[in-house]
């Protein structure tokens, strides 16, 4: 009996697709409305996205940026599922969705200092709306039903997203921010990009369930798989979720896709957990080289627009490595500062004698 | 004898603790195949196979209910957790429950537990992975917080967290686990928990440190010699319960002590020893006790950590105004 009731939950959450990992167009009907322009820009994106993922690596280890989680492979799971977003809708990001938040808003300077562990990072901008990316995992989950609540209170016409991993799917606050926000009928959309492993430890080991999408059916909303390697898949499930959480009823999105670097720049070895094998079988659905050939047919991409994109996005990390240079080193008294609104006695005090130290 | 680093000196005792006591098992994020982050528990999976070494679910509230689970089926469990800011998610699993079950119990139940973990600032990590949370541990009754500063302690002290009968958190500072080697007995021996060392000896200040400080607090008593003050050094190396008998014998002979803590001023333990001292040691003191710690702000983005940790210039100059007093 029990048995049965699993079988009939996990045969809802077949993975849902349009392009093909050869750039085919498989499910025509579920095909987005979006112009031209908008497909080249969402190129344009992935392309911009997969060189700054480069340069950030080389430029980490020259020791010139400092803590960074790679993003190649999750491109288009995190730029698809963006797309689908109004410029008010809040994000709720983890410490590897750097790209969502700046194609939101934030500077790239400001990514970069955010990387460097340098406060200014941390400073968004006015009408931006993100969290810096959260280094707790699950802790964006539960803060992201909180945000749509007030979405709602406040009678806004916008949602909020949060984005973890198949790790961050087995903490205890992915299951009370699904609740939360179902409870509430709050504007939410959860996304877990499955990657296929939390660090060395592969996405089977962290639970019985054979999807992450399923986990929606308990917090009574929806769930959905994706394949988080189409891009068009991506921006049309979000899009639905979109409306659906504006009708108060939320969604999680299981994006299957791929790491193609190590978890971080911070020493790990991918080879200790995973075969080249694996690593060449999920390289060979790559997002960019799909959308670009499905594009390619289409006339709306070639060689030329790609360098074009390849050499702006070359020059604008120059120059925001620059500004990052450029901003003023931080000293202990700047943190002091940062700590209240108005001091109290022992940081006033502590400020003073910082402030001293650092005029010497 | 060999020579080992303190994450050599973690991992042998582990090993040695797995061999000795099939009933001890050791597990957390990553653990397994991987070895740890660190590669703490590197070829211990190999060695004594996935049922005693292994990779959890990422949930640290559940390896923290795992292990009470595990402790009251008669297991002896050395869970990680995978950096130390990380231990808000299981908090209660570690001071509300596992802390409190031989009490709970009425004496029935004890926790025979080691929950490991790295911390300590200087490597440059994100958020929430070197603050030093020692102090809000330390605060709870029930379990006691265990710190090596040296890689011949850490084995030690480690065995003797495995085997005690009560839980011990075990702290591992992360500028420690490389930074040097020393003399390690390959054979079992046990460092007892609740006891100082006294690290460097010396008659004219009492310096008092825990961690990474200590190395800190030995680097100032260095160059304090040179300027004609002999420095003794006390390494806690358990923060809770502190050692008081060994800090008031010093004090009896120094007169004057600073305490010196990698945690915020409000944090740590500092404010503990000079209470204490002040209650046991008031009438041998010739200086009021002093202290170097970092300012009250959250542990700093890792572009300020160099600005904002405690160095020896701030312990010799300390060390001088009880000195000169
Ligand atoms: C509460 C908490 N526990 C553990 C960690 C350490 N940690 C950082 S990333 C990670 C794995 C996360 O895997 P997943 O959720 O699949 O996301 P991915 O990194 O693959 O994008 C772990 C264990 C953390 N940052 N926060
Ligand atoms: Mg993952």
């Amino acid at each position: 009996m029990a048995t049965k009731t699993i079988e009939q939950v996990e045969s809802h959450f077949e993975m849902f697709q349009i392009l093909n990992e050869n750039g085919e167009v498989v499910n025509k009907d579920a095909m987005p409305d979006l112009s031209d322009e908008q497909l080249q820009e969402i190129m344009h994106r992935m392309v911009y996205t997969r060189i700054w993922d480069q340069r950030a690596i080389s430029l980490n280890r020259q020791g010139r940026l400092g803590f960074y989680a790679p993003v190649a492979g999750q491109e288009a799971s995190m730029i698809g599922s963006h797309y689908a977003l109004e410029k008010e809708d809040w994000i709720l990001p983890g410490y590897r969705d750097v790209p969502q938040v700046v194609w939101h808003g934030l500077p790239l300077y400001q990514a970069f200092l955010y990387s460097r562990g340098h406060f200014h990072g941390g400073q968004i901008p006015e009408g931006v709306n993100i969290l810096p990316p959260q280094i707790i995992i699950g802790a964006q989950i539960v803060q992201a039903a909180g945000v749509a609540l007030g979405l709602k209170r406040r009678h806004k016409d916008n949602v909020a997203i949060t984005y973890t991993g198949d790790g961050g799917a087995s903490q205890g606050d992915f299951y009370e921010g699904m609740n939360f926000a179902g409870a509430y009928e709050a504007p939410a959309i959860f996304v877990v990009q499955n990657n296929q492993f939390a660090i060395s430890v592969p996405v089977e080991e962290q639970s019985a369930a054979k999807t992450i999408a399923q986990k929606a059916v308990a917090a009574g909303i929806h769930g959905v798989q994706v394949d988080g390697m189409d891009i068009l898949a991506m921006y049309s499930v979000t899009e639905t979720a979109r409306k659906n959480a504006l009708n108060g009823e939320p969604t999680l999105i299981e994006s299957v896709c791929y790491r193609y670097g190590p978890h971080t720049m911070a020493g790990d070895d991918p080879t200790r957990y995973r075969t080249e094998e694996l690593d060449n079988e999920w390289e060979k659905k790559d997002p960019l080289i799909r959308f670009r050939k499905f594009l390619e047919d289409k006339d709306l991409w070639n060689e030329e627009k790609e360098n074009e994109v390849v050499d702006q996005a070359k020059a604008d990390i120059k120059e925001a490595i620059k500004q990052a240079d450029d901003t003023p080193k931080q000293k202990a008294s700047d943190l002091i500062e940062i700590m209240y609104e108005k001091l109290p006695q022992n940081l006033q005090e502590q400020l003073e004698e910082y402030r001293e130290k650092e005029s010497k | 004898m060999a020579q080992m680093t303190m994450i050599q000196a973690i991992t042998d005792a582990m090993r040695t603790e797995l061999k000795n006591d099939e009933n001890v098992l050791v597990y957390g994020e990553d653990v397994g195949q991987n070895g740890g982050v660190f590669r703490a528990t590197e070829g211990l999976q190999d060695e004594f196979g996935e049922e005693r070494v292994f990779d959890t679910p990422l949930a640290e509230s559940g390896i923290g209910g795992l292990t009470l689970g595990l402790a009251v089926t008669g297991f002896r469990p050395v869970m990680e957790i995978q950096f130390f800011g990380f231990v808000f998610e299981t908090m209660d699993e570690v001071v509300g429950q596992i802390a409190r079950l031989r009490y709970r119990t009425g004496g029935k139940y004890g926790a025979p537990v080691t929950i490991r973990t790295p911390y300590g600032g200087g490597v440059k990590t994100p958020e929430l992975h070197a603050d030093s949370l020692e102090g809000i541990i330390a605060q709870s009754p029930g379990i006691s917080v265990v710190i090596p500063s040296t890689p011949y302690d850490a084995k030690g002290l480690l065995i003797s967290a495995i085997r005690s009968n009560d839980p011990v958190f075990y702290l591992e500072h992360m500028k420690l686990y490389r930074s040097f080697r020393e003399e390690v007995p390959e054979e079992e021996y046990t460092v007892e928990i609740g006891k100082a060392d006294v690290k460097r000896e010396g008659k004219d200040v009492t310096l008092i440190a825990y961690g990474a400080m200590v190395h800190t607090c030995l680097k100032a008593a260095d160059q304090l010699a040179e300027e004609g003050y002999e420095a003794e050094v006390i390494d806690l190396r358990t923060v809770s319960p502190i050692d008081m008998d060994t800090i008031v014998e010093s004090v009896k002979k120094t007169n004057r002590a600073v305490m010196v803590q990698e945690a915020q001023r409000q944090a740590g333990v500092g404010s503990n020893v000079m209470a204490d001292l002040n209650e046991r040691a008031i009438l041998h003191l010739e200086a009021p006790v002093l202290r170097v710690a970092a300012p009250d702000t959250v542990f700093p983005f890792a572009a300020a950590e160099d600005v904002w940790l405690p160095n020896e210039n701030d312990v010799i100059e300390k060390a001088k105004a009880v000195l000169n007093f």
